[in-house]
């Protein structure tokens, strides 16, 4: 491996997105991930890339779009409400099966909201913010080093599935500092041929990329695709977490941010003799539900931990269904919770089920 | 070793860059190292803090409620963190400008006069540097080598003139605590 070297969270996640091929960026700053633009306006040049500040959200996404149909590794980053303002483009780009990576630096919200880190785009980002039948992958990162890895299979996923894939990041993995280890530059010859790409049909046929047919039958083949789509990504990218999960007292499901202070909980909570177990979806869609599920007949109790006001609550919910009690603890407008006031809650859950 | 620092004061006074070079010197130790920068619509003269965190163990949370050290160069960054400190915690306070009492007896304070001595040096701008030449002396969590190489490896380009300053400041912390 490569040596290590600080770095803060925005600028890894642009090094690791070029590291992985990407050589097309178009973005506008917004808070707190403006570093990773600026990153990727000093940096693309260098690689031969192209670096383009739009003139706002809705041209991104489409500069995106015309970008990925002619088959190049193409992305933008943002935080919450610059996402909001290109939901229309991403539905149009899962419609037309277009590869590309969006990085979500959450904020809190709703609304302009604040630039602290917060976890309340987990709806939009699993569910669907734009409109049609339609699931991006999601993935969650905890650490700068994962977000790292996180970013490169991003791309990898992106291309083997024809699909947008967004990184849901927070303010907190954007603006830390911590070691890493970059992986190897991926060479461009190295990336999967995309025989469906606009080059120009010399000597083939044309290629059609479109989100369109007036024709219902038709719109609902091609959504029947994307449905076949989506069920080879859950039954084979399902990915996870889990940690001291045998034995557990309690098992906690965190991602993101919260995912890596639970590890700190789990120590302080060690040491008060409670033992917790971490589960921490990696997919946020698809969503481990059956890994979650079977962990759940095992304890009495899942308790969900959050920068929100309980979004991922509902996909543990699905997955735990009446195995066990499932307790909510979140903070938002950008509040992250302490080890220790988590701890709190837990030695709350634990003495109530005792007294029970 | 799990040392969890605060360092706070004005924007402008290198908290930031403080934080950073602990960092860096904690990583080319090899130990587990995380800085997390408070940001917000901050500016030269607004309030800035970081918090570092340096461990023998992967570190889960990078957000401290309760430091093992605070650096406060000004007062509003003592009034706001002091009771955030851990029982017997260190408390370096910037004793160029702050006048007041810390307001708790069950930790051990540090007065360093850090824009004097940079004053002296001959730019005031190395006030931080001192503060961290205190820092390291009395905690010894790092070397002081380390930091000496961080300094090298953080000052290039046009701040590369500062280096010397730097180390003469960074020095003469050291003998203050």
């Amino acid at each position: 491996m490569a040596e290590k070297v600080l770095v803060k969270g925005n600028e890894a996640l642009g090094e690791a997105a070029i590291r992985g091929g990407c050589r097309y960026y178009f973005g506008y700053p917004i808070t707190p991930q403006s570093e990773l633009t600026e990153y990727m306006s000093r940096r693309l040049p260098e690689v031969g890339g192209v670096f383009l500040q739009a003139e706002s959200e809705v041209s991104v996404v489409n500069m995106l779009y015309g970008a990925s149909c002619v088959g190049v590794r193409v992305m933008t980053s943002t935080s919450s409400p610059g996402f909001s303002l290109m939901q229309e483009g991403v539905s149009y780009m899962a419609g037309a099966e277009l590869p590309a990576v969006f990085i979500n630096v959450v904020r809190g919200g709703p609304g302009l909201g604040d630039i602290q880190p917060a976890q309340g785009d987990y709806l939009q980002a699993t569910k669907g913010g734009g409109h049609g039948d339609y699931r991006l992958i999601v993935l969650g990162p905890s650490t700068i080093q994962e977000a790292i890895e996180l970013v490169m299979l991003a791309f990898d996923l992106a291309d083997k599935y024809r699909t947008p894939v967004e990184v849901l990041a927070d303010g907190m993995i954007g603006q830390m500092m911590e070691p890493v280890e970059f992986p190897e530059m991926r060479s461009l010859n190295t990336l999967p041929e995309k025989p469906w790409s606009l080059t120009g049909a010399k000597g083939r046929k044309p290629n059609k990329i479109t989100s369109f047919d007036l024709d219902p039958y038709k719109l609902e083949e091609m959504n029947l695709r994307y449905e076949a789509t989506r069920k080879r990504i859950i039954a084979n990218e399902q990915r996870w977490e889990e940690r001291n999960v045998k034995g557990a007292d309690i098992l906690v499901a965190a991602y993101g941010t919260v995912g890596r202070i639970m590890k700190t909980v789990m120590e302080l909570a060690k040491e008060e003799g409670i033992n917790v177990g971490l589960f921490r979806p990696i997919t946020l869609w698809p969503f481990p539900y059956e890994r979650l599920e079977e962990l759940s007949k095992k304890v009495n109790t899942v308790l969900t931990v959050e920068m929100s006001g309980g979004q991922m609550l509902e996909d543990v919910k699905l997955a735990v269904k009446d195995n066990a009690a499932t307790p909510f603890y979140g903070r938002m407008g950008g509040v992250v919770p302490t080890p220790e006031e988590i701890l709190e809650q837990i030695e709350k859950i634990i003495k109530g089920s005792e007294s029970a | 070793m799990n040392n969890k620092l605060i360092a706070a004061g004005f924007g402008g006074q290198g908290m930031m860059l403080l934080g950073q070079l602990i960092a860096y010197a904690g990583m080319l130790e090899g130990k587990h190292v995380t800085w997390l920068p408070s940001y917000g619509p901050e500016m030269r003269g607004g309030t800035a803090n970081c918090t570092v965190i340096v461990s023998d163990k992967p570190i889960g949370a990078p957000v401290v409620a309760m430091p093992t050290e605070i650096i406060a160069m000004n007062i509003p960054s003592m009034l706001k963190f002091t009771p955030t400190l851990v029982e017997k915690g260190k408390l370096f306070l910037n004793s160029s400008m702050i006048d007041r009492e810390p307001g708790r007896t069950d930790i051990e304070v540090m007065r360093v006069p850090a824009n004097e001595i940079a004053d002296e040096l001959g730019n005031l701008k190395v006030a931080n540097i001192v503060m961290l030449g205190a820092y390291i002396k009395k905690t010894g969590i790092l070397s002081q080598n380390s930091i000496k190489s961080a300094l090298e490896h953080k000052l290039v380009g046009k701040k590369k003139e500062l280096l010397e300053l730097d180390i003469k400041a960074f020095e003469k912390g050291t003998t203050l605590v």
